[in-house]
Parts: C-alpha cells; structure tokens; sequence
C-alpha cells in the first residue's frame, strides 16, 4: 500500500487554513481553487466511456460536474475584492463542493438521475445563494446515490464514487461524492443531505466530518426533496471547526422554507475552538445508548467506540449509559415514512414540465403512458422500489398499519429522545455498525433490508429532527478502514455536537499524533495504479444493485 | 360525443315516485394578489406560463409557504357560512398524476380542514326559506389550464394533443361541501340554482372573490342520487363535474334526477361516476367510474406546518365580515320600498349591488331599478354580456336620470346615450354634449318643424280640429324626424293642440 | 405474512405510473414482501393513545403576505420542457378525464 497521503501544499489545508491564509495576503482564492481543480483532475478519473455516463469515471468519481470556469472567477472577484481591501466573509475565496441534490443556477442538477440528465435550473437554492453571498468558489457537483436513495453511492446512474481509503470499497451513500471528495483533499468543503444517515454515514466510512443540524436548521428550498419530513443540509469537512464554519454560512431561518426554525444559526465555530482547546467535555453528562451497541455491530466498530467513551470519561466527562427502547421500531418506522414521502416527492419527475421524456415502445401514444415509460427508464430500481414501498404504505386499507403506525414511532422516539436528555447533554455510538465493504457486497435484490441496516444509528435523528455530528475514531484493527463516532443533541443545541466532537477530535489527534488522515494511502498514485493496471477490478463493469 | 342518448323519465313522473337527494362541492377562486403557496401574481388571463415561479411549476427543490391573506378568506368564509373555525388545521396532499398539476400532487385538506360543520339558509323565488348544511369549508390550490388540440374541436375525446399553461396552477381554491340535502323534492333543481348563487352573493360579499362563474371563479359540482319514496336510505350517486352556471347548475340536477329514475324505472343500478353537463344538447354524458385510480393516498403535508387559530385572531376576522347577504337584503328591501316581487326580480338578476350604490349616489330606488332592470339588462342580453361587465357605472346611472330630470333629454334620448357611454364615449353629460343629443326646447324651433308638418297634412290638421285628438301622432312623427329625435314629444303634443285651439 | 402478490405490485405501479415488465412484477413483490414483513412490527408498537407525529420539530402559522414577487418568463419558464408549442408544454393526448 501506498502511504503518506496526505498531499503537501494548499489542497493539504484546512478550510479554516485556508480562510487565514487568503485573509493575510499569503495566498490567493485563484491559486487555491486551482490546487483543488488539480487535485480532482489527477484523482477523480477520466470518463470509462465519454458516450455513456452511467459507467463512471476511472477514479474516485466523486464529481459528477466540474466548474472550473465559474470557480475560478468567483476566486479572482475575490482577490480582486481583498486587494482593494474591501471587508469579506470569513471564508471568501474558500472553494467548496456542492452534492448534485442542490439545485444550482448555471450549472447542470441532476441527482444522480437519468431523469435529470440536462436539466439546467432556472433558480438557486437558498444555501447555494448563501455560499454565493459568502463568495465561496463552487469547484462543481458531487455524486451521490439516485435521488439520495442508497447508502453505498452504488445507485447513481452515473457510476459509483469509491473510498479514498480502499478504490475496491463504498465511501458511504447517500452523500458518499462529498465525502470521498472531502476525504481525498479534492476540496476542503462540501455540502451534503442527511435523511436516515447520508451526510454522517459516508463521513464515518471515509474518516472525514459530518454533521446534520437540527431539522429545520438549515433551509431546504432548492434541495431537491427526497423525504420533507426528514431532509437536512449539512457540512462535510475534514475538521469539527470547518463543519462549524460551514454550518455557519449556511444556516439560519429562510421565509422560503415553512419549515425553517426562527432561530439564529448560533456562535459554532467558537464552540468548535472551545471544544478543541480542551474545554468541552469535563462535566459534560454524555450518554451511551444501549440499543446502538452490540449486536449487529462490527468487532473493530465496537472496540474503536469502547475507546473514544473511555477518552471522554478520561477528559472528565459524566459517561452514563441510557436505553432507548423504542429505536428498535426506528428502522422499520423510517423506511414506511421515508418511501411513503418518497412516492408523493418523486411523482412530479413525469417528462411533461422538465427532464427526460421517454416514448412507449409500442402502443398507443397517450400521456398515462408517455409518464409511465418516462419513469419506467427514469427512475433505477432502489428509487422505484421506494416508491412502490411508499404507494403501499399509503393506499386505501393500509394506511393506519403502515404510515399511520409509523407516526406513532416516530412520537415514541421522541419521547425516547426527551427521556435521554433530561439525564444527559448529549447522546453518543458508532456512526455507522460496519466499516466500508466491498463494492457489489450487498445484493438488495435479495433482501433491500440488509443495506437499509447501515443506516440504523443515524436514522432515530431524522425521525426526532435533532442535531448529530460523526467524527473519525479511528481505524478498525481488522481491516484499517475508518470508524465514525456520533454525537447526538437535543433540538436546536447543536452548539454543543461542536463542543463535545472539537473536543474528542483534539484527544484523539493527541493520541494518533495527528489527524487520522496521516495513515490514507495516496489517493492520486492509487487511481494512477488503477487506470495503468490492466489487472485491477474492471471500474466499467456495472455494480449491482446500481442503476441500471 | 359518448354515449349521448340517455333515457330520461319526465321530471313530473320522476317526483311522483322519488326524493332527490343533492350534494354539492363549489369550488371559489380567491382574489387574493399572490397565488395560495408562491409569490406569482394570481392574475387571469396573462401571456401563457408566465405568472408563475419555480414553485408554480413544481421544478425540483421547491417548497411551498401558505398566502396569510388566503387563509384569512377561508376563515371569513368559514365565518360566513356559520362554520366552526378549526383550531388547528392541517395541509395534506392528494395523490394523482394528470399533466395540468405541477407536482403530481395537489396541495389541499383533509381530516383537518379550517372550517366546518355550518350552515346557509336560502331563499327559493317563492320565498321559502330552506336551510343547507355545509359539512365543510378547506383550502387547496387550482391546476394549470388543459387546451386539447386536433380531434373534435376543443374535446377531450379525440384530441391529438393537449397544451398546458400554469398560470393558473397554484391560485388559491376554497371548496365547499354540503352535507347530503334532502327534503327539496321538486324544488331541487331550483335549490341547486339558489344555493349557488348565494355562495356566490356570499363571496362576492366577503371581497375575497370575483364571483364571476364565466371565468370559473366559481364552480359547481353537483351530486344527485334518489330514494324511492318512502326510503330513507341514499341510492348511489353521480357527480356532474364543472357545471359553470347558475342555469347549467339547475337543467343539470334536473337531467340527473330524471337520468336516474329512468334507470332505476327499468330496474337498472346507477354507476357511482362522474359525469359531464354539456350545455348544448342539455344532458350530461357518463366521464370515468369511481375507481381503484381513486386512492389519493392522502397524507399531512411535510412541507406545511399546521395553522392554529386562536380566539382573537377569529374575533378580528368576524369583526371585519360585511353585513350577511340575507340581513342585507331585508333592509334594503324595507328601505327601498320593492314589492316582494320586485325584489326578487332585482335578486335574481344580481343587481343588488349596483343599484344600492346608484341609490347612494343620489337616485331613486325606482328610478335606479327601473335603469339596471330595464334598459341596462336589455343592452347585456343584446351584447350576450354579464350586466357587471357592461361598463356602465352607477354615476352613469345617476348622470342619466339627472339629464332627464332636467329636461335635457328625454327617455328615449337616455337610451341612446347609454348606448353611447357602453361604446366607450365617455359619461352620458359627454355623450350628450359631443353628439349634441339634448332634448330640442326652443319653441321657435318646434314651431317652424310644427308649421311644416301641418302645412304638409291638412287632412290631419282637420281631423284634429273635428276633435279626433289621438290623430295628432300622425303630425307628431314627421316633427320628431325634422328635429332628429332631439325634441320632447310631449311638448309637441302641447303644441301643436294649443295651435289647433284643441284641448289635449 | 404479508405475502405481497404480482397483482398488488402492478396495482401499485399503475397508482405510481411506472411501467413494469412481468418480470420486475414479479422480483418487485418478492422484495417488497421482505421489507414490509421486516417493517411490520412497526403496527404494534404504539397503542391507539399514542399521537401521530407528522413534522419533527413543531411550528405553526408560518405565512407568506400576499405580495407579489419575481416570476419566471414564459422562455425561462419552457426551457426544459421536453415538447412544448405556442408558449406552453405540449403532452400527448390524455386518455382518463379528470
């Protein structure tokens, strides 16, 4: 294995870095876009076949559209701007990516999607009008699973992004574009979507920082809706400040979204600092959830968690363990809402108003039909089975038992929820109950269910709306591959995932003698491998369960 | 056209032998300035999908924010219709794909709507007053406009191809629901008429709508079933769709009532479906049964929070409520002075409006009733127009009546003014200036017209002198000629006898 | 359990306008037939006295005034309209009547 993977020079910086760095004059928003545009050059692959998106590329694929020209114009403004001295955001000139689910002016949205190949939006959405205001490059689009359907990234239609860690592995899903990107230093930033676990499941895979506010902490106009109820836009980082950085440029309330808490976004990134500088966790009452441990969770899993709880006892914090007995309904409560959401969300993809219009092979020629094969061919088979899942769950007759039952749960976790943080200031687990696996690893086809357990930690925060961050623990010793750790808070607290996860992340650095990602193989020379060795796994071949 | 040739029972057999049991879902168009959930103008009758926004158009990552203004309508009406006002209501979504709604779903109400469980009381033309229960009232949006192309003109049947323009997409929609309306028996198509036509009196009341049902601001669905008489127990019922008149409304529940005793006459089942008024061959057509498409699937809407109203919120709307219809209607019939009939007739040709304001600009209440009964409603038959969208103002009324009693134009004359005012010529003073159209009052102007016609007709001047009086018409006629109409025939009259030495 | 069949699964795709061959028909009512038995459970857990949680954090009357703000033109309005004719999408004929 190749080793030393952390690349020297600007792309090697932390968003907050980089910030100080272009604000002292030492260097440019233009030179630091186009280290990035570089990096992602010489890891992110060249298209398998330039005739046929849904292959891939020949490396990481975690930019499904690079914006190089806009970038790099928004960069120079932004010189131009501080050469003049003109007072600018925090992270002016920070260059970003933006997960393909967010709909951006003047650059292609697809969400993974056959359905949206091509399709330009006439409009921002909010958060893509806060980075703009915050004038931070757009370096382009990141991959996803099919509408943010999947927990693997072996979904999206146009080839799956692989795990900086191991090429052979899954970086997570939905949001494993952003992710492997952040991971792979290809951008210091990136914005993700969290519905059961997308933004924090691939940052647990892949050792990089993910959190997801409170509902309704972030707006989700111009996010394209998978499930409303659940939805969240979050940071994705490769340190606890940079998320808190982030969250503060993108958060706060927007009349745009109904939805849209009334409060301010809060001081994070000063929660960040503080939590670093050792001053988070004595006194801090942090509870073990009894239910997220255990059975169903991988050894090394376990035993990375075991360590970092013993770390936060060792640094003073009250460690108690609660139980929470309603999340074994989580699961099964999640997946009826989300597909029942799902179904109702994806309807309006029907080739009349945008997108793809496919005709009927044969027969006649109405518009029942011309819908009907449009999102027959639009549409791979996670999304279609979701949508059918959500159908059942929602017609005549079912209703009560399914949907219905499921609005129940979802009380009864909240009340979990409250009944845990009246004894505790924040809840923790594992991210995410296994490490990476195998590309192709699990067949859905023969049971869906066995992927939707990836996301059994994450989701009773989307069910409840409150805030959860995971952050590196390490590497599981028997396989090397990254853990995630998950700090819960209650609603509208998540100053205090910042607090609690800057602090856990400084004792571990403490302990690894610096940041996790010190032991990543070099990304660049692993594709370079890759590409040149006629003996690798074919990176063509169509991955199972992906679309079509 | 499909199935055209229903077999009916004559309406009178088909009263003998069952009770009609109605239902009705009317459909109003708010006049709010912004649609129910974006930002578009609600405006009819724009260039094609351009009153719209990414939400109108259901693009992807929209999400949808509720017209305060909307829903305090719906709370007015609500009010109005003597409803319980919900304390917390909720927006759901209705399941069903047709091209014509942005998102495939249509944003509306459910278990939760804002109003419930009211009342209205309406007046038949005889006066009986019969009170219809509203189940309830709910917010929701319109669709886009559908135009079939190609096939037979217009249809749906046949077309080639459909367009579809969004502006109307989004609009904010009340829907009102009556509970099942039994007892009206034969005066159940009459009933349908009233009632609709108070929910429009009502709304238009309320200012939160155009009322006008030519542009679809407000629309009727109508349920008809019948009970054999005796029975207590409902039949199965049809839902004749669209039914966009005040007349429609009444020919279509009478077609429906004697459609379906004709069917159950021959021992036929009614199909529960829908059907669809056409007003040219005045029958309805079968449309799609009720079927498994019908699972809505509906579900609280994610994207809405709930609206909770509070008791001081409720009590400024009240406040705010114009006088009832019904009160209204009983003051000014006594302050007017109308014979019951001629109230009625005043009611019934929705008139009631713009007489009030022609009386409270300084007519008469006769003199007001006699312009926008007569003349006015004469001229939007002759223009196939609604008389509200002649143009013609209640000042023009009053200018008019003004003119007359000033001797400055005679009845005949203030037809031909009004005439002028609808074409757009200005106020009748205008017209009556520019055309230079005033009653001819100098005597020596008559006199001379006067000499000439009796020079002309000896044969009448010496009838009129034997004392055959009524034969000075004759004489009359060729004056009002010379003079081109602008002179006062009565003032001929007086004299032409006072030359001829007669007593008139 | 709940022994989803071929038949419920082509009546849910023609509710969810999806064509499916008989053979996704088929795969289709066999996979979902796993989930909603492993999602089953879901229907005991809470009693009748539980309430319905529909939204995660609760808000209410969350309006918008009644003013009108930046609408699309009718070119960027029919930009990615797959087919459209005299300013407004064009659809093949439609068959069911609403």
């Amino acid at each position: 294995m190749t080793s030393t993977g952390t690349p020297q020079g600007v792309v090697g910086l932390s968003a907050a870095e980089l910030a100080r760095r272009l604000a002292a004059g030492e260097l440019t928003s233009v030179d630091a876009v186009q280290a990035h545009l570089d990096r992602i050059r010489e890891t992110d692959g060249a298209p398998v076949d330039p005739a046929d998106r849904s292959r891939g590329k020949t490396g990481l694929n975690a930019f499904l559209h690079v914006n190089a020209e806009e970038a790099l114009s928004v960069a120079a403004e932004v010189d131009a701007a501080r050469a003049r001295g003109e007072e600018l955001p925090e992270l002016a000139g920070v260059p970003i990516a933006v997960k393909d689910l967010i709909v951006t002016q003047g650059q292609p949205t697809t969400a993974a999607s056959r359905m949206l190949e091509g399709w330009m939006s006439p409009y921002d959405a909010t958060v893509t009008r806060k980075l703009r205001a915050a004038r931070m490059p757009m370096l382009g689009k990141t991959n996803l699973d099919e509408f943010a359907m999947g927990s693997s990234n072996e979904h999206s239609a146009f080839g799956d992004t692989r795990n900086p860690w191991d090429l052979s592995r899954i970086p997570g899903g939905s949001g494993g574009g952003s992710a492997a990107a952040v991971t792979a230093f290809q951008t210091p930033l990136a914005l993700g979507t969290d519905t059961g676990g997308s933004i924090r499941q691939p940052a647990a895979l892949t050792g990089s920082v993910g959190v997801k506010p409170t509902y309704g902490g972030v707006s989700r106009y111009g996010v394209i809706a998978m499930a409303s109820s659940l939805d969240q836009v979050g940071p994705v980082s490769r340190t606890v400040l940079d998320a808190a950085l982030l969250h503060e440029v993108i958060g706060g309330h927007d009349p745009q979204d109904s939805t849209s808490l009334p409060d301010p976004v809060g001081d994070l990134a000063a929660q960040a600092r503080a939590g670093a500088a050792g001053g988070g966790l004595a006194g801090l009452r942090v509870g073990v959830v009894k239910e997220l441990t255990g059975e169903g969770f991988q050894p090394g899993v376990q035993q990375r968690f075991q360590e970092a709880v013993e770390l936060l006892r060792s640094a003073g914090a009250e460690v108690v363990e609660v139980s929470t007995p309603n999340f074994k309904y989580a699961l099964g409560a999640y997946y009826l809402i989300m597909s029942s959401e799902v179904s109702s969300n994806l309807a309006k993809y029907d080739g009349v108003r945008f997108g793809h219009r496919v005709l009927p092979e044969d027969g006649p020629l109405t518009i029942e039909r011309v819908m009907g094969s449009t999102r027959a061919a639009g549409f791979g088979a996670e999304v279609k089975r979701r949508i059918i899942l959500g159908t059942y769950a929602l017609s005549a007759g079912y209703y009560d038992a399914y949907y219905g039952s499921a609005q129940k749960v979802r009380t009864l976790v909240q009340r979990d929820f409250a009944a845990a943080f009246e004894q505790v200031d924040v809840l923790v687990s594992p991210t995410a109950p296994t490490t990476a696996f195998e590309r192709g690893a699990v067949d859905e086809s023969a049971d869906p269910m066995q992927m939707y357990l990836n996301d059994i930690a994450t989701i009773p925060t989307n069910l409840a709306g409150v805030p959860a961050i995971s952050v590196p623990g390490g590497l599981a010793p028997e396989d090397g591959l990254p853990v995630g750790i998950q700090f819960m808070a209650p609603a509208r607290q998540d100053a205090r995932l910042y607090r609690a996860g800057a602090g856990l992340e400084a004792l571990l650095e403490q302990r690894w003698g610096g940041p996790l990602w010190q032991a990543l193989p070099d990304t660049a020379a692993l594709v370079r491998d890759l590409a040149g060795d006629p003996a690798a796994p074919d990176l063509s071949a169509p991955v199972r369960g992906g679309a079509r | 056209m499909n199935r055209s040739t229903e077999e009916v029972l004559s309406f009178d057999e088909a009263m003998e032998k069952y009770d009609p049991v109605l239902g009705f879902e009317v459909h109003v168009e708010l006049n709010t300035r912004t649609k129910m959930f974006d930002a578009a103008p609600n405006v009819f009758g724009d260039e094609p999908n351009t009153n719209v926004t990414p939400v109108s158009l259901g693009l992807p990552g929209v999400l949808p924010v509720v017209n305060r203004v909307a829903v305090e309508s719906a709370i007015k009406l609500g009010l109005a219709l003597g409803c319980e006002i919900r304390p917390v209501s909720h927006f759901a979504r209705k399941n069903y794909f047709y091209p014509d709604t942005p998102k495939n779903f249509q944003t509306s109400q459910y278990d939760e709507p804002i109003a419930e469980n009211g009342s209205v009381d309406v007046e038949l033309e005889d006066g009986t007053v019969f009170t219809v229960e509203i189940e309830r009232a709910h917010m929701e949006e319109d669709a886009g406009k559908l135009t079939h192309m190609g096939g037979a003109a217009g249809r749906i049947q046949g077309a080639d191809f459909s367009l579809v323009d969004y502006n109307r997409a989004g609009v904010p929609l009340i829907e009102i629901v009556t509970k099942p309306i039994v007892g009206a028996g034969s005066r159940a198509p009459e009933l349908a008429r009233v009632y609709v036509a108070m929910i429009r009196e009502i709304v238009k009341n309320l200012g939160i709508s155009d009322a006008k049902m030519e542009r679809g601001n407000v629309r009727c669905d109508a349920n008809v079933s019948l009970m054999p008489k005796g029975s207590a127990t409902f039949g199965t019922r049809s839902e004749t769709k669209n039914v966009n008149s005040l007349r429609a409304v009444e020919r279509a529940v009478r077609f429906e009532i004697q459609r379906h005793a004709a069917v159950l006459d021959s021992g036929g089942t009614i199909v529960q479906e829908t059907r669809h008024w056409h007003e040219d061959t005045r029958s309805t057509t079968s449309g799609r049964p009720k079927s498994d498409a019908d699972d809505y699937r509906y579900f609280p809407e994610p994207d809405l929070v709930p609206v909770v109203t509070d008791h001081e919120w409720i009590e400024r709307l009240r406040a705010e409520l114009p006088e009832p219809p019904a009160e209204r209607r009983r003051r000014l019939r006594t302050d007017w002075g109308f014979s019951d009939e001629e109230f009625r007739d005043v009611v019934n040709a929705g008139v009631l409006d713009e007489i009030e304001q022609t009386v409270a600009a300084g007519a008469a209440p006769a003199a007001a009733r006699k312009w926008w009964m007569g003349e006015i409603a004469r001229l939007a038959n002759q223009r196939e127009t609604e008389i509200a969208d002649l143009g013609v103002t209640p000042q023009h009324v009053v200018e008019l009546n003004g003119l007359i009693d000033a001797g400055k134009i005679n009845d005949k004359l203030a037809k031909k003014v009004l005439a002028h005012v609808l074409d757009g010529e200005g106020s009748p003073a205008e017209v009556v200036e520019r055309r230079g159209l005033a009653v001819v009052s100098d005597d020596s102007v008559l006199t001379a017209a006067i000499d000439d016609a009796m020079a002309q007709m000896p044969d009448v001047v010496a009838k009129v002198q034997a004392g055959k009086v009524q034969a000075v018409g004759a004489l009359i006629g060729p004056v009002m000629k010379a003079t081109r109409g602008q002179a006062d025939a009565g003032r001929v009259r007086e004299l032409i006898l006072e030359k001829l030495g007669v007593q008139g | 359990m709940s022994a989803i069949t071929r038949e419920q699964v082509a009546h849910l795709a023609k509710l969810a306008h999806i064509e499916m061959t008989e053979e996704e028909l088929r795969s289709m009512a066999k996979e979902l037939d796993l989930v909603v038995d492993s999602v089953a459970s879901v229907s005991e857990a809470a009693g009748p006295d539980v309430p319905a949680t529909s939204h995660p954090i609760p808000l209410q009357n969350v309006f918008r005034e009644d003013v009108v703000g930046a609408t699309l033109t009718a070119e960027e309005s029919l930009r990615n309209a797959p087919d459209a004719a005299e300013g407004k999408f064009k659809v093949p004929a439609i068959l069911d009547e609403e």
